[in-house]
């Protein structure tokens, strides 16, 4: 393994090995530039991915404290998890369900296209369309993903057959299998998927995407990795110039270590990107790193999320397949006659028995708690995955009084709700309804809104860097050798699951620094 | 399940704080997924009358009539472990199941539901709801009750194995999904 000197100031620092940081890591290692990938989680592989639920959760999700405030369900319904997601080389590409959706070339134009919206910081992107879709184009052959570049599509699975039957009954007609990022056939090394409806387990057969057992060791193969697993960066540091210079971190053992760094990548997933630039003030920075506008941690966006569950006379077994593999996207459009600006999907889901319970139902007990778990084998369900609007006071600051095991004050997520957003989650939960009640649904549920697992916007790409936090390169307004690398820099949510956009902006972004770094310019 | 073992373990007499028993009825398909058809749970910190009430308390929450008690036993064994570690949760369960009163366990299902409905604001609630839940769900008998086939990887997933068997809806055409490789 190669080993990079602490004191060697001449590498590039990332932190986090997720969709953002693992992509970074293979680009620009590819090219022959030196990074170490800091990782705050332990490292798994297919074999060691636990097949038990409860267990496979503990194993890869991030369970240091986070605390949590404003008026949307979560703070109520879930306290201490405001956010799902993981703390595990590939972060939460060994989770995610790999649905890999576009944002929509309007989405990326929020501001002009919705108007001045009031109690929202709307912005648009400071990117044009035409430059993100060779991007996502690269991104997808990378990925491999679904119905594009000649990947058959994913068969259709129980659960989708009752999707599909109950969108063409509403009069729906973009209805398909998704995109996703899961081999349907052997590609790049990996088999094709089984339909075991194990995603969020950890995918033991590899055909679903992940940093875990693509970019990453593919990065190390080139001979300028150094991946140092079970460290925690707590600060980054800047010289007498004001650029940074290098990242404090702990090691396995919990010691104090620093690395020197030539430039920063910060891709810890939208919390803790925004909080590990908070948690990196100084005499000269005294709101944080890149937070010279006040913008760090801001107009956090999550989506707008939820489930719909509609239960029948006979069995669908819906954990059998893959787990999102079904997308509706008539919805998918900016139709303010709806009574909201912005649009949705809606999305094939399934839960595995212990989960449903847990996460997916509204809160209950008793008798007609139990009747909806009685019809476990007769159900199916779609997940709702709409655009929420960017505002300055949701947003990421550090918890006054809770602190982590090493004395860091944990992120304090705070969300209250646009009008906008609840018209929004309204119609999606009507319409999902609507459509299995037109195949004969015995029962709709509706779930409460689970934590967030699309986390995005806290340091946002902007023209003005008065409104945000990056330039369009994800490179910080403030500090031109320190960068955001993950859906923190997304610069409005869109409706589509971020990773594709995630990964489409880092392979761009590694591009860009190769060349700078080239330039000398950084 | 290393809990639930047969009663012929005289060594939970000398031991146990409490004991839980019970019958898995014969020829029921949970008997294959229970340790033995008679089961006892020995408990190390609540006492039999509290371990009967939070079973009792247990079925309330999530009533399943045809579901076992050993499956709800499962459920007192994990509050039971849990609270031998923490002293401020023993409390907390102490004080809550007493608030149940001592007849909880053989009330009817109504005046289960109506106690605890008054003490449903409260953390003790809540957290019997959650533990209740919580390992329920997981347990071998909860899996085979509601027909959940669990891992599926050691079996080559559901490729084969009926992912795609839904009969009573139309298929889907291939232009909206895709080929299932490797068949026919
Ligand atoms: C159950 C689930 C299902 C999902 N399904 C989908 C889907 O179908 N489609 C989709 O597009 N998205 C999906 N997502 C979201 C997707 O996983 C994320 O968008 C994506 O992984 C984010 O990438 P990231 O690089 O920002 O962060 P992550 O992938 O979360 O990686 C961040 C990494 O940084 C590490 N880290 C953080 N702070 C530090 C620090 N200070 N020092 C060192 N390391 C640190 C973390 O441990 C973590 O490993 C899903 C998420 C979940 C939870
Ligand atoms: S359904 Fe497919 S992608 Fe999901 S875990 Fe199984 S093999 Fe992997």
């Amino acid at each position: 393994m190669m080993r990079i000197d602490s004191n060697d100031d001449g590498a590039v620092v990332i932190i986090g090995s997720g969709a953002g940081g693992g992509t970074l890591a293979h680009e620009l290692t590819r090219r022959g530039i030196k990074v170490v990938l800091l990782e705050a989680g332990q490292r798994q592989s297919l074999a060691s991915f636990s097949q038990v639920p409860g267990e496979a959760f503990g194993q890869l999700t991030w369970l240091d404290p986070r605390t949590q405030s404003g008026t949307w369900g979560v703070a109520k319904d879930f306290p201490g998890l405001p956010v799902w997601t993981c703390k595990t080389v590939g972060g939460t590409t060994v989770h995610w369900t790999a649905a890999t959706p576009r944002i929509r070339p309007w989405e990326i134009r929020a501001r002009t296209l919705y108007g001045p919206v009031a109690g929202t910081s709307l912005i648009d992107w400071p990117v044009s369309y035409e430059e993100l879709k060779s991007y996502y184009q690269l991104a997808e052959r990378r990925l491999g993903v679904t119905r594009r570049n000649g990947n058959p599509g994913m068969p259709a699975s129980n659960n989708f057959k009752v999707m599909y039957a109950a969108a063409k009954k509403v009069g729906y007609k973009r209805v398909h299998t998704n995109h996703m990022a899961i081999n349907t056939r052997p590609r790049d090394g990996r088999g094709l998927c089984i339909q075991q409806g194990f995603c969020v387990q950890g995918c033991k057969t590899g055909a679903k995407w992940s940093t875990l057992y693509t970019e990453i060791p593919r990065a190390e193969a080139t001979g300028n990795l150094d991946l140092r697993i079970q460290c925690m960066a707590t600060r980054i540091e800047h010289g007498a110039d004001g650029r940074v210079s290098a990242v404090v971190y702990r090691d396995s053992k919990g010691a104090e270590q620093r690395q020197k760094a030539r430039i920063v990548c910060v891709a810890g997933n939208s919390i803790e990107t925004a909080r590990l630039l908070l948690l990196s003030e100084s005499a000269r920075f005294p709101q944080g790193l890149a937070n010279s506008a006040g913008q760090v941690g801001r107009n956090y966006c999550h989506h707008i999320s939820g489930f719909v569950w509609g239960t029948f006379e006979q069995p669908v077994k819906f954990w059998r397949g893959a787990v999102l593999a079904g997308i509706v996207e008539d919805e998918t459009v900016n139709e303010p006659k709806r009574g909201f600006v912005g649009g949705y999907h809606l999305e094939l889901i399934s839960l595995d028995l212990p989960t449903l319970p847990l996460v997916g139902l509204p809160y209950g007990w008793g008798r007609d708690f139990a009747a909806i778990m009685e019809d476990y084998r007769n159900m199916a369900g779609m997940f709702i995955c709409g655009e929420d609007l960017g505002r300055a006071d949701n947003r990421i600051t550090l918890d006054p009084t809770i602190k982590d095991a090493y004395g860091s004050p944990v992120a304090h997520v705070h969300v209250d709700e646009h009008d906008n957003d609840k018209a929004l989650r309204k119609h999606a939960q009507d319409q999902a309804a609507k459509m299995y009640e037109s195949i004969g649904a015995k029962r709709v549920i509706r779930s409460l809104t689970p934590p967030a697992t699309h986390n995005m916007c806290t340091a946002r790409m902007s023209a003005n860097p008065r409104d945000g936090v990056t330039n369009a390169w994800g490179q910080t307004h403030d500090i031109n050798n320190l960068f955001v690398s993950d859906g923190s820099a997304f610069s409005s949510p869109g409706s589509a699951n971020p990773t594709l956009t995630i990964v489409a902006l880092a392979l761009r972004q590694g591009e860009y620094i190769s060349r700078q770094m080239a330039a000398k310019n950084i | 399940m290393n809990s639930a073992r047969t009663t012929d373990r005289r060594v939970f007499l000398q031991s146990a704080t409490g004991m839980l028993t019970g019958l898995v009825a014969a020829g029921s398909p949970l008997a294959l997924f229970a340790p033995s058809r008679a089961w006892a749970l020995d408990l190390t910190t609540l006492t039999s009358p509290e371990g009967a009430t939070v079973l009792a308390a247990a079925r309330t929450i999530a009533p399943h009539d045809k579901l076992e008690d050993a499956a709800y036993a499962l459920v007192v064994h994990s509050i039971d472990a849990s609270v031998a570690k923490d002293e401020g949760l023993r409390r907390q369960y102490q004080e809550g199941l007493a608030r149940l009163g001592a007849n909880f366990a053989s009330a009817s299902e109504p005046a289960r539901v109506e106690a605890l409905k008054a003490v449903e604001p409260s953390a003790f609630f809540q957290a019997l709801r959650t533990n209740t839940l919580q390992v329920l769900y997981a347990t071998p008998m909860a899996y085979a009750y509601f027909g959940y086939e669990g891992e599926a990887f050691s079996k080559g997933g559901y490729l084969f194995r009926g992912f795609n068997d839904l009969r009573w809806l139309p298929d889907v055409p291939q232009a909206d999904s895709g080929p299932v490789l490797g068949s026919a």
